[in-house]
């Protein structure tokens, strides 16, 4: 994480433990680089060839879609679209790590000018940022669970206890549509510890992620499965600022998402970073493909 | 009921303050059921540590030194420790070797739930500050007045229970009033094992629906509230048991 990142944490924190001050401190923060933006957003693509640099917001915590490797480097799927989106400009791409909770921050403020970041695709967020269409992924939440315990329904998790990661999105709808009992924690470890001391049924979670999990080589989730439907299927979105997502800098990322689904290309990378393959590519790509066939 | 909803909707409407915990039926339900089990979670931890407070200040006492030193050690462990680091110790270490029963699905469900496990936590950490709080009441009894109750034939326990806890009691209040006020606030910390308590359904509300800073300050208010009356409460008694000439 960077020194700046870093500063501004500090400061937030520092803010929201005033607690009401919070309401004067975070704008003073946050304007300095707001009003930059501002003065460059028609011209973003320009910018980025003069500069011949691209700043992405990719996530670093995310194995297999944007991760570090030992070496430090990052890896995965969204940062091998970062690296075609950079080389078809023919800039050098700049990887700024990014979190779920300020990706959106560091669009907006104009630290990035790009951000792939695992993000799904809501209303509320379209009013921050730039989403950029076609999607370019999608996922929905499952449970995994020991492979003794069978359920066929949704329905039959009603009042059973489901570990989880506090914060995530599908908890609420697990509890609400379903009844069941979300044990949210801290962490993915003490998530794990807890299902493997059985202190809840299963694990509501990433479908992707789960299934990432199930082939792990290492064969640490053998005892586990996935018997239930994938729910709330999701579609991820990559952005750009506001001003952005109708101009220049926006119509190219669509085009890209668009060729990359003509391709197959987003299946290739997703099969190389060693995830299943998603349902919601397969159905893109059959739509969107050559319809030439060459002779 | 339906005013209050309506009030905080046109609030959210006019501000951009957003208060789910008001007019969203699942907020409400879960954000209420929270402070009830943040209440639960304070009124029993409070009562069993006071109780292994006045307990383990009489074994302190005991005659037979192993008992002593059993009651040393174990406030030693518990109060050397950080509470954060007992809950996850009681609920991933301990929890892993209690027995569990397998239910109609297959799974296995654990005889002690992790509101048990945080209740157990909190109560050994408050309770072994307890143990010392009480003590120094203890000590605080004059010794004369120990020996007037044993010349009058009372055993250990006799005068323990009928005199020196009484007068100790009066003697250690402010202090057992300071360690309480933090058994409230270190509730808390069940959020780490997924007690849904406040702080963690709270937590899972701002993630929803993206308004931390009125969470925030709806906790603050609320912790406030909550310790006020706990305040209150220690208060009255440590009213209702003065005795004119003695302490303050």
């Amino acid at each position: 994480m960077s020194l700046a990142t870093t500063t501004r944490r500090a400061l937030l924190a520092l803010a929201a433990a005033v607690g009401l001050g919070a309401g004067w401190a975070t704008p003073a923060v946050a304007q300095a680089p707001a009003a930059a933006p501002q003065a460059q957003v028609s011209d973003t693509l320009q910018r980025i060839l003069r500069e011949g640099r691209l700043r992405v917001g990719v996530r670093a915590d995310y194995r297999p879609w944007g991760f570090r490797n030992p070496t430090g480097e990052f890896e995965g799927m969204e940062i091998q679209m970062a690296r075609e989106v950079a080389r078809t400009l023919g800039v050098q791409p700049e990887f700024v790590p990014v979190v779920a909770a300020n990706r959106m921050q560091f669009l907006a403020q104009g630290q990035i000018d790009l951000m792939i970041a695992t993000m799904s695709d809501t209303a509320e967020r379209r009013g921050i940022v730039g989403i950029v269409h076609p999607n370019y992924y999608s996922s929905g939440y499952n449970v995994l669970m020991p492979r003794n315990v069978q359920v066929r329904e949704w329905e039959q998790l009603r009042g059973r206890q489901l570990c989880a990661i506090q914060g995530a999105w599908y908890n609420r709808p697990a509890t609400e549509r379903f009844g069941a009992e979300v044990v949210a924690f801290t962490g993915i470890a003490e998530v794990e510890t807890a299902l493997t001391q059985r202190r809840c049924l299963g694990w509501i979670y990433d479908d992707n992620l789960i299934a990432v999990m199930l082939a792990d080589p290492s064969g640490r989730w053998r005892e586990f499965h996935q018997p239930l439907a994938s729910q709330s299927d999701t579609p991820w979105g990559l952005a750009v600022r506001l001003a952005d997502v109708n101009g220049p800098f926006g119509r190219f990322m669509s085009g890209m998402v668009a060729s990359w689904h003509r391709s197959g290309q987003l299946l290739t990378w997703e099969k190389d970073a060693g995830i299943a393959e998603s349902p919601f590519l397969r159905r893109m790509n059959e739509a969107m493909r050559d319809h030439i066939r060459p002779q | 009921m339906e005013l209050i909803a309506e009030f905080f909707r046109d609030l959210r409407a006019t501000t951009g303050l957003n208060f789910t915990i008001f007019y969203d039926p699942f907020d409400v339900a879960r954000f209420w059921r929270a402070f009830l089990v943040t209440c639960q979670l304070a009124v029993a931890s409070v009562v069993l540590s006071i109780a292994i407070g006045i307990v383990g200040a009489f074994g302190q006492g005991a005659r037979f030194r192993p008992v002593a030193w059993l009651v040393n050690a174990y406030v030693a462990f518990f109060r050397n420790t950080p509470p954060l680091v007992q809950m996850y110790f009681f609920f991933f270490a301990l929890g892993a070797i209690t027995p569990t029963v397998p239910d109609d699905i297959g799974m296995e469900v654990p005889l002690v739930s992790n509101f048990a496990w945080a209740l157990v936590a909190l109560s050994l950490f408050a309770g072994a500050f307890n143990v010392e709080i009480f003590r120094s009441g203890i000590e605080a009894v004059p010794r004369s007045t120990v020996e007037a109750a044993e010349a009058l034939g009372y055993s250990r326990l006799g005068a323990y229970r009928s005199i020196v806890l009484p007068l100790a009691f009066r003697v250690c209040l402010p202090s057992l009033n300071n360690n309480l006020v933090n058994l409230v606030k270190t509730t808390t910390l069940a959020y780490a094992i997924g007690v849904p308590e406040m702080l963690y359904v709270a937590n899972q509300i701002w993630s929803d629906s993206l308004n931390v800073t009125e969470m925030m300050n709806v906790l603050l208010l609320l912790y406030i509230g909550l310790v006020s009356f706990l305040v209150w409460v220690m208060h009255r008694w440590e009213r209702a048991m003065r005795m004119p000439g003695y302490g303050t």
